[in-house]
């Protein structure tokens, strides 16, 4: 079952009427891979996973599955296979029909298509259901049996459109191990809609963030998570401070910003001439209590709220012309000297968790 | 002065209006119903049961337990023959409005892609029926008659060379005012399902290979079936009750089972009417138990 395919989208637009879903995007998903496509509702990540599956036309721009250009090409035709959203269970076949059906439609004999059916769904541990209805099982064999029937076409690409939405937080959790592992023996590339970034963080190894329909990086989760791009994407993966202001100093060595009736915050040059927008990103766990060592490497803020979680501690402060900054304190720090809402506290973070953010082009 | 009460204890504060038993309320609740059915279907549907067993001469009806009426109506050639007629309309007319009925609705549920405009198309097929349904069906006969519409449109355009007379006044045109009058029937509960079949199922079976055509025979028609069911019940159980359309469309030369009865009632023979009416019930009720045997249609109740 090994033919893993590469996917490639080469500048693909998808224009409804007069608004754009998508803005020339491209992307190259390395074959055998776990794709992530990440951002929150309406970004174009469920239209980008159509367009590859088929379900969409193609404004402008082509998709490659492999070396063959299938932008032309129906569904069934590209070697993808398609899990819908709500799974798309057919409600009036039992399950060896619902897995059986892409066989039928290829007018596969019977015997033989239930045969294969049938050990598809042992493969998935759903025998003992084989002769009922989608809508007697749970949510979780659903999802199984709808696994079942994309893959049973011996697909080069799967495509899931946000596959475990539809699950309780712990089935959730289970399923989502499985499909990694699934992935993983299976070897063919899985491409996941999501707006979950805990899922993509958990799942893939590229996730590609999308906002408004254009990348906003495309990157391991690592990078995404320790180099976000974007202040978009530094906000939308979490645990991060975004500071947004105007460069005041800009040489060789630094980069000075400030906020708008605030602070100057210090960054490493960037290059970003003076006078133009600039964001840095500070993540959460990197800020500390205390003296601010070098100027421009923290603030004096009023705590505004603080949240007990266990092994750590969330403390947001206000102050220097910003809104809202998150700490996060483990727990034997914050208890060595605990503070109170309202206090004003010095928060400090170091010149090489200062994050240089770019802008979305 | 103030009273201390602890929370929780004390006597719960009585309770105002009165109450009643939740046994009696489902019956009070179901009241209002079981009079109107009792009333206007169970008591004269028993009323036709026990005349079918009475006696009757030229001016009068007689109280008595006789078969005869039975005997003579199962007895008789006649009304086998006319069984038979109304049984082939039946067939004809379900045919032909499962057919046009499944097209209207698949066209206003796939292809229409506004819910706002499936409304506004739906609504146009239903205008026909401001108006009765004698005046639709008497509309026909200036259109297909020998001076109709139709004909001198032929013999003008030297298409024929004299009027076409099985237009009007034949089983052709019977069954042509029955389409006419009953192919809402049929698009009113099909469209229904089909509104409800998830369109991403037709995705998901493109996207396992299906061609346009088996997308059809293999998930759209399947699902669509409850809807034909209850269809083809509305039309079956009006095909085979109707007398008027029978009578004015044939000029009266065919025979339906309801004519017949119309016509027995007419010359006071109610016992035989009621024996006839009795028959046509039961093979009725045949027929839709036979459907509901065949379709489950819980799901669109």
């Amino acid at each position: 079952m090994t033919k893993a395919a590469e996917i490639e989208i080469a500048s693909v637009t998808k224009v409804y009427g007069s608004t754009t879903a998508v803005h020339a995007i491209s992307l190259k998903i390395p074959a055998g891979s776990y794709c992530c496509l990440l951002g929150p509702s309406g970004c174009g990540k469920t239209t980008t996973l159509r367009m590859i599956a088929g379900h969409e036309s193609i404004t402008s721009g082509d998709v490659l599955l492999g070396n063959k250009n299938v932008t032309d090409l129906a569904p069934a035709a590209r070697g993808t296979a398609m899990m819908f959203q709500s799974y798309a269970l057919f409600p009036h076949l039992d399950l060896i029909d619902n897995v059986a059906f892409s066989l039928k439609m290829k007018g596969i004999d019977k015997e033989t298509r239930r045969a294969k059916a049938l050990e598809m769904l042992k493969l998935m541990q759903l025998e003992p259901y084989a002769n009922r209805r989608p809508a007697q099982l749970s949510g979780g064999q659903q999802q199984r049996v709808a696994l079942a029937r994309a893959l049973i076409t011996d697909p080069e690409a799967l495509l899931l459109d946000e596959p475990l939405s539809a699950l309780d937080p712990f089935l959730k959790i289970r399923m989502r191990a499985e499909l990694k592992k699934l992935q993983t023996s299976l070897g063919i590339t899985f491409v996941h809609v999501t707006h979950s970034q805990e899922e993509a963080m958990a799942l893939a190894d590229i996730i590609v963030v999308m906002n408004d329909g254009r990348i906003e990086q495309a990157a391991p989760p690592r990078t995404v998570f320790e180099r976000p791009a974007t202040a978009f994407v530094a906000r939308f993966m979490g645990d991060h401070n975004v500071i947004s202001g105007r460069v005041t100093t800009s040489n060789m060595t630094e980069t000075v910003l400030s906020v708008p009736a605030g602070g100057s915050f210090w960054a490493p040059s960037s290059g970003t001439p003076e006078g133009d927008p600039a964001d840095i990103a500070i993540r959460t766990d990197r800020v500390k209590i205390g003296e601010v060592a070098q100027t421009g490497l923290g603030f004096t803020g009023t705590i505004s709220n603080i949240e007990y979680r266990g092994s750590s501690v969330k403390l947001v402060a206000t102050g220097a012309g910003i809104e809202e900054f998150t700490a996060i304190l483990s727990d034997t720090m914050f208890f060595a000297t605990p503070v109170k809402v309202g206090e004003a506290i010095q928060l400090s973070w170091a010149p090489e968790d200062v994050i240089v953010l770019g802008r979305p082009h | 002065m103030t009273t201390v009460r602890f929370i929780g204890a004390g006597t719960p504060r009585p309770k105002r209006g009165f109450r009643v038993s939740p046994k009696f309320a489902s019956y009070l609740q179901a009241t209002p119903l079981t009079l109107i059915l009792g009333c206007f279907l169970a008591l004269p549907l028993l009323m036709i049961i026990v005349v079918s067993f009475w006696d009757y001469d030229f001016a009068q009806m007689y109280p008595d337990f006789l078969l005869m009426n039975y005997e003579e109506t199962l007895g008789s050639w006649v009304t086998w023959q006319t069984y038979f007629n109304t049984l082939k309309y039946a067939a004809m007319v379900w045919a032909i409005t499962l057919f046009l009925g499944f097209w209207v609705a698949y066209f206003l549920a796939f292809h229409i892609r506004t819910t706002a405009m499936q409304m506004v198309l739906f609504l146009i097929c239903t205008v026909p029926f401001l108006t009765s349904n004698i005046i639709r069906m008497i509309s026909w006969i200036p259109v297909l008659g020998r001076n109709g519409l139709i004909n001198s449109g032929l013999v003008n355009a030297g298409i024929v060379s004299e009027p076409v007379e099985w237009l009007l006044y034949s089983d052709f045109a019977v069954v042509l005012a029955m389409v006419h009058l009953y192919t809402l029937f049929m698009v009113t509960p099909i469209f229904n399902t089909l509104m409800r079949i998830d369109k991403s199922l037709v995705e998901a079976a493109r996207d396992a290979g299906a061609t346009s055509w088996q997308v059809l025979t293999n998930v759209i028609i399947p699902l669509a079936k409850p809807g034909m069911a209850i269809g083809t019940i509305f039309v079956v159980t009006l095909v085979m009750a109707d007398f008027s359309t029978v009578q004015v469309m044939s000029g009266g030369q065919s025979a339906s089972v309801a004519l017949m009865m119309k016509n027995q009632m007419s010359l006071l023979q109610y016992p035989a009417a009621a024996a006839n009416a009795v028959v046509l019930l039961v093979l009725v009720l045949m027929m839709v138990a036979g459907i509901l045997r065949i379709v489950d249609i819980r799901k669109e109740l």
